[in-house]
C-alpha cells in the first residue's frame, strides 16, 4: 500500500508541477522547457531501440520530420483537425519505420548505426526538395491543436499537453519494460541464440522496438508542428539525430529517467551557452559550439556510463523493500507431458561435416519419456555439435531427428523451442542486469500472451502475478527463491547454471538438454543438481544431459551414449558403459 | 543525354570515384585497426585543404594552430603517463613523436607560406594533415580506447563537430577553392576532353590502391595491421601494441586525408563544414566493401563517384538523397547474405 500511496502522491505532485510552472515561469524558460519535453520524448523512444535494444539509432530527428511534415501538410492542405494530423503522423512515421527497420535490423555491429546515418541524411533533404512541403523555406500557417473550445496557439498553453504527454510516455515505458515483452526487449543484447531458446524472434523484438521508438518521435513531431506552427527541414537534418544521441548518452544510455535528465542537461547547456558566451566575446556562438563539443568529450572520458547512474545509486538507496510474489502452482497452462516410457526424441543417422571434418558421423539413439540420457565422451568427441544439430542452432549435413512423432530437423532454434525442448548453455547467457526473478519469468515468455499495448497501460496484471508465481516455483525449486530480486549477475558462476535450470523449466518443455551443467560447480552444488534431476525425473520430464564430468553422470542417469570422434561408440546402462573397452580406451588411451 | 554528356559525366564520376576510394582506404584502415568509425577523415582533407588556400593567399595556415594545442595536449598526457610508469627512458622517443615531428610539419608550412613554390606548398598542406590524425587519436580516443563501438562512434562524430567548429572560427566561413591544380585537358574529340586534375586524381588512387596492396601484402608492418585488424586479443599475445598499430594507422589515414584535400580543392570549393559529406559518402563506399575488405571498397567507391556524378545531372538537389539511397539494396544484399551465427553478446554502454 504504502508504495501506492507514493506513486499517487508523485503524480498529483507532477501534475501540481505542470499545471503551475507555465503560470510562474517566465516566456523563455517556458519555451525551453517545451524543448526539453519535445527532446525527451524522443530519447525515451531511443533508449528503448539504441539503450535497451541495442539498435543505434541516428535518424531519431528524421522520424519527428516526418511526422511533423505529415500533420503540417494535412492540416494546412485539407485544413482537417490537428488530431487527425496525429493520427495521420502516427500512421505515416511508424509505416516509415516499419519499412526502414525490415531492411536494416537484421545488420549486426556497425551497419545499422551507418545505415541510419544516412538515411537520417537523406530524409531531412528530401523534405527540402519537395515543392509540395515548401522546399527549403518550409510550410507555415499550421493551425494551434484545439482541446474543445480552448485553443492551444501559445507556448504556455502548448506547455501542459507537452509534458502531459512525457509523463504518459515516461510511465508506458516504464511499464512496458517491466511487462512480458519488455522482459525479452530487455534480453535483446543477450543474443539471438538466447531469445529463439526461449521461443522469441530477436529481429522482430528489435523491429517492434524501432517502430516503437519512432512513434515517441512521431508524437514530439506533431507537438513541435503546432507548437511553432512552421516546419522546415533544417530542426529534422542529421545534426539533430546526433544531438537526441548525445543526450540519450549524458543522461546514461539504458534508463529511462536518463532520457530527461539528458534532454535537460544539453538543452539547458546549449541555451546556456548561447546566452552567455556572446557577451564574452565576439565569436561567442562560434565559441559555444567549441566548448560544447569539449564538454561531451570528457563527459565520454570521465562519466561514459552517463550522469543518470550515480543518481539512480542514490535514489536506489532510498528505494524500500519489493515484496516477494508467491509460487504460485498451476498458474500459466501446462503442457500434457507424453506417457512415460514413449519414445520422444529420436536422432537417426546424423552427419555434420564442416568442410573436409566430420564433427558428427552417423550418430543415431533414442531417448524415452521420462528417462534422464547422458550424452559423454571425450574433448572434440562432438558432443557440442550433436547438442546444436537437436537444439536447431546448427543445420543438420544429413539425418533425421524426430520429436513427438515429428521431423524437427531443418526447423529454426525458435521453432523447436516452442515445440517443448527447453535448453541450458555451456557458457552461461543469462541477463546479469535484470533479476534472478525476471531472468526465470523470459523462459515462461511463450507461456502467456500478452502483447506492448497491454503490457505498457498495465492491463496485464493478471497474467503477470501468473507469470510471477510460475517463476518463483521454478526459484523455490533451486532454492533461490529468497533472492528472487537479486541481480543474476552477483551470483556465482555454478548458481547461475541453477538458474538457467530454473528458466528452462519455467517454459514447461517436454525434454530438457543441459549443456555442461555440472562445469564449474562446488560439490555440494552438484549434489543439489543431482537431486533436482531426480525431482524432475519422478515428475515425468525427460532431461538429455551433455556432459564432461563422468562422476556426475554415472549417479544419475539412466542411459548413457558416448561418443568419440563423431561416432557412438557405446549406449547403455552406466555399468555396462563403464565396463565397455571402448570407452576405457577412449578416455584413458588405448593401453587402458 | 547523349553519348557526350553520358562520358563528361562519367569522367567527372571517375574522378568522384577515385577521391572516395582514397577516403574509403583510410576510413577502412582505422575501422579495421581500432574499431572506431572516423567520421573526422573529412575534417582532416579539408583542414588541408584550408591550409593550401591560407598559404597561397600569404597566411599562415590554422592548422598550425590546430596541430600546436593538439601536440601540447598530447605532450602532457603522455609525460603524465611516464611520470606513472617511471618510464623516462623513452623520453626522447616522445618528444621526437609528438613533439618534433608535429613542429617540423608546421615549420615547414611556415616556410612555404613565405618563399615556397606551389609545389612545395601542397606538400607542406599534406605534412600538415598529417600530424592530425595521431594526435586526434592520442587525445581524444585512445583514452577510451576500450569503450564500446558506439561509445566510440559518437566520440568520433563530437570531434567532427569540434574539428568543423574550429575551422569556422580560424578559417572563417568563406568557401575556399585552391590554385594548385594541373592546369590544360586532354582532348579526345570536339565534345569531349578529360582535365589533367581529373587524370592526375584518378593517378593517384591508383598508386594509393596499389601501394596499399603491397604494404599489406609484402611488408612487416602491413601484417602487423592485418594481424590486428584480424583478431584484437590474438595480436597483443604475440607482442603487437595496440597504440602502436593504432598511430601508424591514424597516421597513413591522415595522411591519404591530406591528399584527398589537396586533390578536390582546385576542384571543389571546400567550406569548414564541407569534411562530414564528404566523409559519409566514403562510408557508404566503405559499408559496401563490408568496412573491411579493401577491393570491395574499391568498388563501392566507383558506384557511388558514378551514382553521385550522373545524379546531379538528373536533379541536383536530390543527389545526395540518390547517393545515400545508394545504401538501401546494399543492405538488403549484405542483411539477406548474413549468417545468423550468434553474434557475441554485446557489452552494456
Amino acid at each position: 500500500m504504502n508504495s501506492r500511496v507514493r506513486t499517487a502522491g508523485g503524480l498529483l505532485l507532477a501534475l501540481a508541477i505542470i499545471a503551475a510552472a507555465p503560470q510562474l515561469l517566465g516566456k523563455f524558460a517556458v519555451v525551453l522547457l517545451n524543448d526539453i519535453g519535445l527532446a525527451t520524448l524522443v530519447v525515451l523512444g531511443l533508449v528503448l531501440v539504441s539503450g535497451v535494444g541495442g539498435a543505434i539509432s541516428f535518424g531519431q530527428a528524421a522520424f519527428v520530420g516526418i511526422a511533423a511534415y505529415a500533420t503540417a501538410w494535412l492540416t494546412t492542405t485539407q485544413a482537417v483537425s490537428p488530431w487527425l494530423g496525429l493520427a495521420f503522423a502516427l500512421l505515416l512515421t511508424c509505416s516509415c519505420a516499419w519499412l526502414i527497420g525490415a531492411m536494416t535490423m537484421r545488420l549486426g555491429g556497425h551497419y545499422l548505426p551507418l545505415s541510419t546515418i544516412a538515411w537520417g541524411l537523406a530524409l531531412p533533404l528530401l523534405f527540402g526538395n519537395i515543392d509540395a512541403l515548401g522546399s527549403h523555406s518550409g510550410l507555415g500557417n499550421i493551425p494551434p491543436i484545439h482541446l474543445g473550445a480552448w485553443s492551444l496557439d501559445q507556448d504556455r498553453s502548448m506547455f501542459p499537453l507537452i509534458w502531459l504527454l512525457v509523463l504518459g510516455g515516461g510511465w508506458f515505458a516504464v511499464n512496458l519494460l517491466r511487462s512480458r515483452s519488455g522482459r525479452m526487449m530487455r534480453a535483446l543484447r543477450g543474443g539471438e541464440v538466447l531469445l529463439a531458446s526461449l521461443g522469441a524472434d530477436a529481429y522482430r523484438v528489435r523491429l517492434t522496438l524501432f517502430v516503437l521508438a519512432a512513434a515517441y518521435a512521431a508524437v514530439a513531431g506533431w507537438l513541435y508542428a503546432h507548437a511553432y506552427r512552421f516546419v522546415s527541414p533544417t530542426p529534422f537534418s542529421l545534426h539533430a539525430s546526433i544531438e537526441y544521441m548525445f543526450m540519450m548518452v549524458v543522461g546514461g544510455t539504458s534508463q529511462l529517467a536518463g532520457a530527461f535528465l539528458g534532454s535537460a542537461v544539453f538543452m539547458g547547456l546549449d541555451d546556456l551557452l548561447k546566452d552567455v558566451m556572446p557577451r564574452i566575446s565576439g565569436r561567442g556562438s562560434e565559441i559555444s559550439s567549441l566548448i560544447f563539443a569539449l564538454i561531451f568529450l570528457l563527459i565520454l572520458q570521465r562519466v561514459p556510463r552517463g550522469l543518470g547512474r550515480p543518481l539512480k545509486r542514490l535514489l536506489g538507496q532510498v528505494r524500500t523493500q519489493r515484496p516477494m510474489p508467491a509460487a504460485a502452482e498451476l498458474a500459466l497452462p501446462r503442457r500434457e507431458l507424453p506417457a512415460r516410457g514413449s519414445l520422444l526424441l529420436s536422432i537417426d543417422g546424423v552427419v555434420r561435416r564442416f568442410g573436409g571434418l566430420t564433427a558428427v558421423d552417423r550418430v543415431s539413439f533414442d531417448v524415452r519419456a521420462g528417462e534422464i540420457v547422458g550424452l559423454i565422451g571425450p574433448n572434440g568427441a562432438g558432443k557440442s555439435t550433436l547438442f546444436n544439430l537437436i537444439t536447431g542452432a546448427l543445420p543438420l549435413t544429413d539425418g533425421k531427428v524426430r520429436f513427438l512423432d515429428a521431423p524437427i530437423a531443418g526447423l529454426p532454434q525458435r521453432e523447436i523451442a516452442l515445440r517443448g525442448i527447453a535448453r541450458t548453455f555451456q557458457h552461461v547467457k543469462l541477463r546479469s542486469n535484470m533479476t534472478l526473478l525476471e531472468n526465470v519469468a523470459l523462459g515462461a515468455h511463450a507461456r502467456s500472451q500478452c502483447g506492448l499495448a497491454r503490457g505498457g497501460l498495465r492491463l496485464d496484471r493478471d497474467e503477470e502475478a501468473r507469470i510471477a508465481g510460475e517463476a518463483m516455483r521454478q526459484l523455490e525449486r533451486i532454492g533461490l527463491a529468497d533472492r528472487a530480486h537479486d541481480l543474476a549477475g552477483s551470483l556465482p558462476l555454478g548458481t547461475q547454471r541453477l538458474l538457467e535450470i530454473a528458466r528452462a523449466l519455467a517454459a514447461d518443455p517436454v525434454l530438457i538438454v543441459l549443456d555442461e551443467p555440472a562445469a564449474g560447480l562446488r560439490l555440494v552444488e552438484k549434489e543439489g543438481l543431482i537431486s533436482l534431476l531426480d525431482t524432475l525425473r519422478a515428475e515425468g520430464m525427460t532431461v538429455l544431459i551433455v556432459e564432461h564430468d563422468m562422476e556426475f553422470v554415472m549417479n544419475l542417469v539412466d542411459r548413457l551414449v558416448v561418443l568419440n570422434f563423431g561416432s557412438k561408440i557405446c549406449e547403455g546402462r552406466p555399468d555396462e558403459v563403464r565396463a565397455d573397452p571402448q570407452v576405457q580406451a577412449a578416455y584413458l588411451g588405448s593401453d587402458a | 543525354m547523349n553519348a557526350d554528356i553520358a562520358l563528361i559525366l562519367g569522367a567527372d564520376g571517375l574522378a568522384g570515384s577515385a577521391v572516395y576510394l582514397i577516403a574509403g582506404l583510410g576510413l577502412v584502415l582505422i575501422f579495421s585497426v581500432t574499431r572506431v568509425i572516423f567520421v573526422p577523415f573529412g575534417d582532416i582533407a579539408v583542414f588541408a585543404a584550408l591550409s593550401l588556400g591560407a598559404m597561397e593567399m600569404g597566411r599562415l595556415p590554422a592548422a598550425i594552430m590546430l596541430i600546436g594545442l593538439f601536440a601540447v595536449i598530447a605532450l602532457i598526457m603522455e609525460l603524465v603517463e611516464l611520470r606513472r610508469d617511471r618510464a623516462w627512458r623513452r623520453l626522447p622517443a616522445t618528444l621526437l613523436i609528438w613533439g618534433l615531428a608535429p613542429l617540423l610539419a608546421c615549420a615547414l608550412a611556415g616556410w612555404a607560406t613565405s618563399h615556397g613554390p606551389e609545389g612545395l606548398r601542397v606538400i607542406a598542406a599534406v605534412l600538415l594533415a598529417v600530424p592530425l590524425g595521431p594526435l586526434i587519436n592520442r587525445v581524444a580516443l585512445q583514452p577510451i580506447a576500450h569503450a564500446s563501438v558506439l561509445t566510440l562512434l559518437i566520440a568520433a562524430l563530437v570531434l567532427h563537430f569540434l574539428l568543423s567548429g574550429l575551422g569556422l572560427l580560424w578559417f572563417g566561413p568563406e568557401g575556399i577553392r585552391t590554385k594548385a591544380s594541373l592546369d590544360g585537358a586532354w582532348v579526345l574529340s570536339e565534345g569531349f576532353s578529360i582535365n589533367h586534375q581529373v587524370l592526375l586524381t584518378i593517378a593517384a588512387a591508383f598508386l594509393l590502391a596499389a601501394a596499399f596492396y603491397v604494404g599489406f601484402e609484402r611488408t612487416r608492418l602491413g601484417k602487423v595491421l592485418r594481424a590486428t585488424a584480424s583478431n584484437r586479443t590474438g595480436a597483443r599475445l604475440v607482442g603487437i601494441r595496440p597504440r602502436h598499430t593504432a598511430l601508424v594507422a591514424h597516421t597513413v589515414a591522415a595522411l591519404l586525408a591530406g591528399i584527398v584535400g589537396v586533390l578536390i580543392s582546385p576542384v571543389t570549393t571546400i567550406y569548414y563544414d564541407s569534411g562530414l559529406m564528404l566523409g559519409l559518402k566514403a562510408f557508404v563506399a566503405a559499408i559496401i566493401g563490408g568496412l573491411i575488405s579493401y577491393p570491395l571498397t574499391a568498388l563501392g567507391a566507383v558506384a557511388v563517384g558514378l551514382v553521385e556524378s550522373f545524379a546531379s545531372f538528373w536533379s541536383g538537389g536530390l543527389k545526395e538523397v540518390i547517393v545515400f539511397g545508394l545504401l538501401i539494396p546494399v543492405l538488403i544484399l549484405r542483411s539477406g547474405l548474413t549468417t545468423h551465427a550468434d553474434e557475441a553478446e554485446e557489452d552494456e554502454v
